[in-house]
């Protein structure tokens, strides 16, 4: 979706503020709602994109004017009414108040916590050979999906070259939406910076991202 | 002693905010319908505190620097190079290592969210996943730069990484001079985490930690 997440080449929002000897949680439910995410997903009660999707979907000025655990909190918390495993009322309540919704991987307690220190695997079988080989052209399709997709907007309509295959991967585009895995071809794709920017960009920059084989067209 | 913990604690209690608030709630019924253990959020939190940090990204870094078999392994497969170092936290699939070299630098955002390698990084600081970085680094990577004193050579190539699928990325900067015959340990005290994302450089040695 066309959402204020999609922030790459956006002017105004001012100067990188490194923050010297940064603390790991600058409050402590930010370390609770880190963790709530990271169980409440490796129980089964969503994918990483759709988590994602449903922190895109919060208004733009809720987005812009939330701290970014508080993005995680405010999407954890829809998610979860809306997939049944909780409600309005218990939330208005602070109490649960309803039975339990079966989780796919059962309930999240200290054997399940090693497993998830190791990041999930994405990769998937080939359902059929990759479309494009190292080097190729391709234009990044001029596609605006009203749901979750990864192809930024900046890049659209744009042509690149191949760089990387990937491999086969998990599609957030169905996967967010609870519509299957659907594994895609997955390329990083590099541009240069003044097809992106115009003959004002950097001549001495390339931009790649990893793109999925339905965002790209042969150039 | 420990009544004035408590005192404090109730105290404290009348004081939380309106989001800390809703966090305890949600975390409440959570637990009470059964779907998590608190003591099992309490240790992945102490993960993150404890075992997951840059200082695992450092080490990698540091071995690529002194053993050239490594380091073309680690170009080669990063994912699979790391997982024959039993001392480093396992890996998933497809981290991907980029060099800096005298003609190009590497520098990785995501533009999207906040893709970031958690297990060789640690979790990634608010700058990272704030707009600011997220929007400029694609479009000005040199003026975002600046805003952590680096500066590069003019000629030199940008190449930003935008983190857009499950790849994750970790830039292998130039190992600094006058390290000949430096250890990997010695070593690995240079390397920096914003050395890894490239908004940075490793330390030079004698300069301040």
């Amino acid at each position: 979706m066309n959402g204020v997440h999609d922030m790459g080449g956006m002017d105004g929002f001012g100067k990188v503020e490194p923050e010297p000897n940064e603390p790991m949680f600058h409050e402590e439910w930010e370390a609770r709602v880190l963790a709530m995410v990271r169980a409440m997903g490796a129980a089964g009660a969503f994918n990483i994109d759709t988590s994602r999707f449903y922190r895109e979907t919060l208004p733009p000025h809720v987005y812009l004017s939330s701290s970014y655990y508080k993005k995680w909190f405010l999407g954890l918390e829809e998610m979860l009414i809306e997939k049944g495993y909780l409600t309005r009322d218990e939330v208005a309540a602070g109490h649960a108040m309803q039975p339990a919704k079966t989780l796919k991987h059962g309930k999240f307690d200290l054997a399940n916590v090693e497993r998830i220190m190791v990041r999930g695997k994405f990769a998937r079988p080939a359902p059929a050979p990759a479309k494009f080989n190292i080097g190729d052209r391709v234009r990044a399709r001029n596609i605006h999906p009203t749901t979750h997709t990864r192809l930024p907007r900046y890049v659209r309509g744009h042509v690149g070259v191949v760089e990387l295959n990937h491999g086969c991967h998990v599609f957030p585009d169905t996967a967010a939406m609870e519509l299957g895995e659907s594994p895609q071809w997955l390329y990083t794709v590099v541009f240069e910076g003044r097809d992106l920017w115009g003959e004002d960009g950097d001549p001495t920059l390339k931009v790649s991202i990893d793109a999925f084989e339905p965002y790209l067209d042969s150039a | 002693m420990s009544h004035d913990h408590d005192h404090h604690h109730d105290h404290d209690h009348s004081e939380l905010s309106e989001t800390e608030l809703r966090v305890r709630a949600l975390e409440t019924i959570l637990t009470e319908k059964g779907y998590v253990e608190p003591a099992a959020l309490d240790a992945i939190i102490q993960a993150y505190e404890t075992k997951i940090g840059p200082h695992n990204g450092a080490r990698v870094v540091a071995k690529a620097w002194t053993d050239p078999a490594f380091k073309q392994a680690l170009l080669e497969d990063g994912s699979k190079a790391i997982g024959t170092l039993g001392h480093v936290s396992r890996v998933g699939d497809h981290l991907v290592v980029v060099e800096n070299t005298p003609e190009r630098h590497n520098m990785v955002v995501c533009t999207l969210c906040s893709c970031y390698p958690w297990e060789m990084l640690g979790l990634p600081p608010v700058w990272y996943k704030a707009a600011p970085y997220r929007s400029r680094a694609v479009k000005d990577p040199r003026g975002v730069l600046a805003d952590f004193d680096v500066a590069l050579p003019k000629d030199m190539e940008i190449r930003v990484w935008d983190s857009t699928a499950e790849t994750r990325f970790l830039v292998l900067p130039m190992r600094p001079e006058g390290t000949e015959g430096w250890s990997e340990e010695q070593l690995a005290e240079l390397v920096t985490r914003d050395s890894m994302i490239g908004t940075g450089f490793p330390r030079t040695p004698g300069a301040p930690s």
